[in-house]
């Protein structure tokens, strides 16, 4: 059993934290991991800072940027998760652009993710036929998971057939919206909750986009297994000099 | 071999549509719709209509009887430049305008680098009424200032783009980004034969109404319907799409596409994307691009803005790739000269992009009974700073 499959059979209300990789100083990530995990964090999303970084707003664009001055790359992040591996056992899921997959090359890329530890991807500009004829056999072969996502526009017969595609879980955005925007959840988006709930998929479901506090996280695991904070952990971290009481301060204001 | 663009929206290995799923929706909508309605005989009525009575064409095919003497070969310009609001660009902004409208979109969003495509939205969304909104780097809203002032006299809004490099790449983002957060009411008015499919098809298709024209007038001028030489230059690549498109076909054709060389190819101020860039995904489509090995786009350059873009067209890249296309470089300085040059013997000022292609008549061997077409792609007026500065330096 995957460490994600594992960690959705045995526990309800999962909260998965987005961290950039490399921000805000290059070697922050792995302290920032040991201490969301000493926290209660149950899955961690960690982002491969990429230039143009289309569906993602200001907060983890600036991110993105600040790291890749920092000197980040694919080489040293896989190198941190590595370290991270050490002592930690929740689920780690990548994320990425897809061309930052290509110019790695995707089979070597797939093949040193496992080997340091990684249990899935979530390549939101990886279209699913590409998926389907160039990457899924490599990816189910090394036993690893990859994550789609699904959005209000998303159709109830697309989504049934994004479901079958993914595995680990199904990626629920909640609204039209990059990442950190907006911020209350509206009866609509509910609507759109319940309707994936009706459709009776394979995968499990986190909430994510515009999930930033205890309010909003709990109306998620009303309507799935739990959710995705980024941007307003990523905001808490600017300019914080101590990542134990940030990371500290930042979960208690979501469990 | 097929140049183009083949059913999963590929042309060769280029193209597709590599996007989140967030716009899924309005990509398939799109694709969905777009050939029906544009094939339909009452859009090309109206379109046709606008291109001749708005825009002002079919735009000359000017024999330039000085510049052909220099070069001991017959120069055709393609007089794009005489189009409404100085350039090309329109003949795109008229097809989309219509297709949004069919489409029942109210607001309309864009992408501008030098501000020409921004210039060209704000124009049709005025004529039709439509809610505008343009997204132009920061650091271009100040470059280019006149621009800014016609797209807000024409009533659109500018909003810069503060994030990235601040330039037509970020612009570009952040367009997209306005899409997914308005994906219902909004349609992503994309200024070149970029990003994803259908763009680069449906801006080709609006573009290629250059060629069509050049067909006709070729025969009347020359008694053959095409000629032995086609100039463009190219940044993303829509007037070289629509110069060469009737033609992609007929192999008697040579293509020729001008990228920027910038300060060459050799320093890291170059947008001259097929010979220093490599096969990657930039704006949701799979091209060449610039950009290291990490696969982070780099920043491009050129003295012209329209050519300052780190990627290129798949059309292009296919054209690259296959040999039927033959790619050449000018530098800013070579731009400038033949600007100056095109000036004096024909009493012309180009566009700084349009200038590139003219610098590639240094470049080529022609012999006297050949015809060549040059694509002017623009005129001038708003590469006047610059053309001042270089006045003030000599």
């Amino acid at each position: 059993m995957s460490r994600i499959e594992n960690t959705f059979n045995n526990k309800q209300n999962i909260l998965n934290i987005y961290v950039t990789a490399g921000y805000p100083n290059l070697n922050d990530t792995v302290e920032i991991v040991q201490e969301l995990t000493n926290n209660g964090v149950d899955m961690i999303e960690i982002g491969m800072p990429f230039s143009d970084p289309l569906a993602d707003g200001p907060t983890i664009q600036n991110s993105s940027e600040v790291a890749i001055k920092n000197g980040i790359t694919i080489e040293l992040i896989f190198n941190q998760i590595e370290e991270i591996r050490k002592t930690i056992d929740i689920p780690i899921v990548m994320m990425g652009y897809y061309n930052q997959v290509l110019q790695y090359g995707s089979d070597p890329f797939f093949e040193k993710a496992k080997a340091a530890g990684v249990d899935g991807f979530i390549i939101p500009d990886l279209p699913l036929d590409i998926y389907e004829k160039e990457h899924q056999q490599k990816v189910e072969s090394l036993g690893l998971d990859m994550i789609f996502l699904i959005t209000p526009q998303t159709t109830n017969e697309r989504i049934k057939l994004i479901d079958s595609k993914s595995s680990g879980f199904l990626y629920v955005v909640s609204s039209f919206a990059i990442t950190g925007s907006k911020s209350d959840i509206q009866q609509s988006q509910i609507d759109y909750f319940k309707r994936i709930n009706s459709l009776d998929l394979i995968n499990p479901k986190l909430i994510g986009f515009g999930i930033s506090d205890k309010k909003t996280f709990d109306t998620a695991c009303q309507h799935a297994n739990g959710a995705i904070i980024g941007s307003a952990f990523i905001k808490d971290l600017e300019g914080s000099n101590n990542i134990k009481q940030t990371v500290k301060e930042f979960i208690r204001t979501v469990l | 071999m097929n140049y183009k663009v083949n059913e999963q929206g590929f042309y060769g290995d280029f193209g597709g549509a590599f996007i989140p799923e967030m716009l899924y929706h309005n990509i398939n909508e799109l694709k969905e719709n777009y050939l029906q309605i544009i094939e339909s005989e009452d859009f090309q009525e109206e379109f046709k209509d606008l291109l001749k009575e708005y825009v002002g064409r079919p735009t000359p095919l000017y024999f330039a009887k000085r510049l052909s003497e220099k070069y001991n070969t017959n120069i055709f310009l393609k007089r794009e430049d005489l189009n409404h609001t100085g350039a090309h660009k329109i003949n795109n902004t008229i097809g989309q305008i219509l297709l949004a409208k069919r489409m029942n979109k109210k607001r309309i969003i864009a992408e501008t680098g030098a501000g020409q495509h921004g210039v060209a939205t704000a124009t049709v969304c005025a004529l039709m009424d439509l809610e505008c909104i343009v997204y132009m780097g920061e650091i271009d809203i100040k470059r280019q200032a006149p621009n800014v002032a016609r797209m807000k006299m024409l009533g659109a809004e500018v909003r810069p783009a503060i994030s990235g490099s601040k330039t037509l790449k970020d612009a570009t983002n952040e367009a997209i980004r306005d899409w997914i957060e308005n994906p219902e009411d909004t349609y992503y008015l994309i200024g070149s034969v970029v990003g994803p499919h259908p763009y680069p098809d449906m801006v080709a298709r609006f573009q290629s109404i250059i060629s069509e024209e050049m067909k006709s007038q070729l025969m009347e001028k020359t008694g053959r319907d095409y000629p032995d030489k086609i100039i463009a230059c190219v940044g993303g690549g829509s007037n070289a799409a629509g110069a060469f498109y009737h033609y992609l076909d007929n192999e008697k054709v040579e293509l020729i596409a001008v990228e920027a060389d910038g300060l060459g190819i050799d320093t890291d101020k170059t947008a001259a994307t097929t010979q220093v860039g490599t096969k990657g995904i930039i704006h949701g489509s799979k091209t060449l691009l610039m950009q290291n090995s990490e696969g982070q786009i780099t920043e491009p350059h050129s003295i012209s803005a329209g050519l300052d873009y780190p990627g290129v067209g798949p059309l292009h890249a296919h054209l690259f790739k296959s040999g039927r296309g033959k790619f050449i470089g000018a530098t800013d300085k070579e731009a400038l000269t033949a600007a100056y040059q095109l000036t004096k013997l024909e009493g012309i000022i180009p566009a700084l992009e349009s200038a590139h292609a003219l610098a590639a008549l240094d470049k080529i061997n022609f012999n006297p009974t050949e015809n060549v077409v040059i694509n002017l792609s623009g005129r001038g007026d708003k590469d006047m700073e610059t053309y001042i500065k270089m006045m003030d330096n000599e």
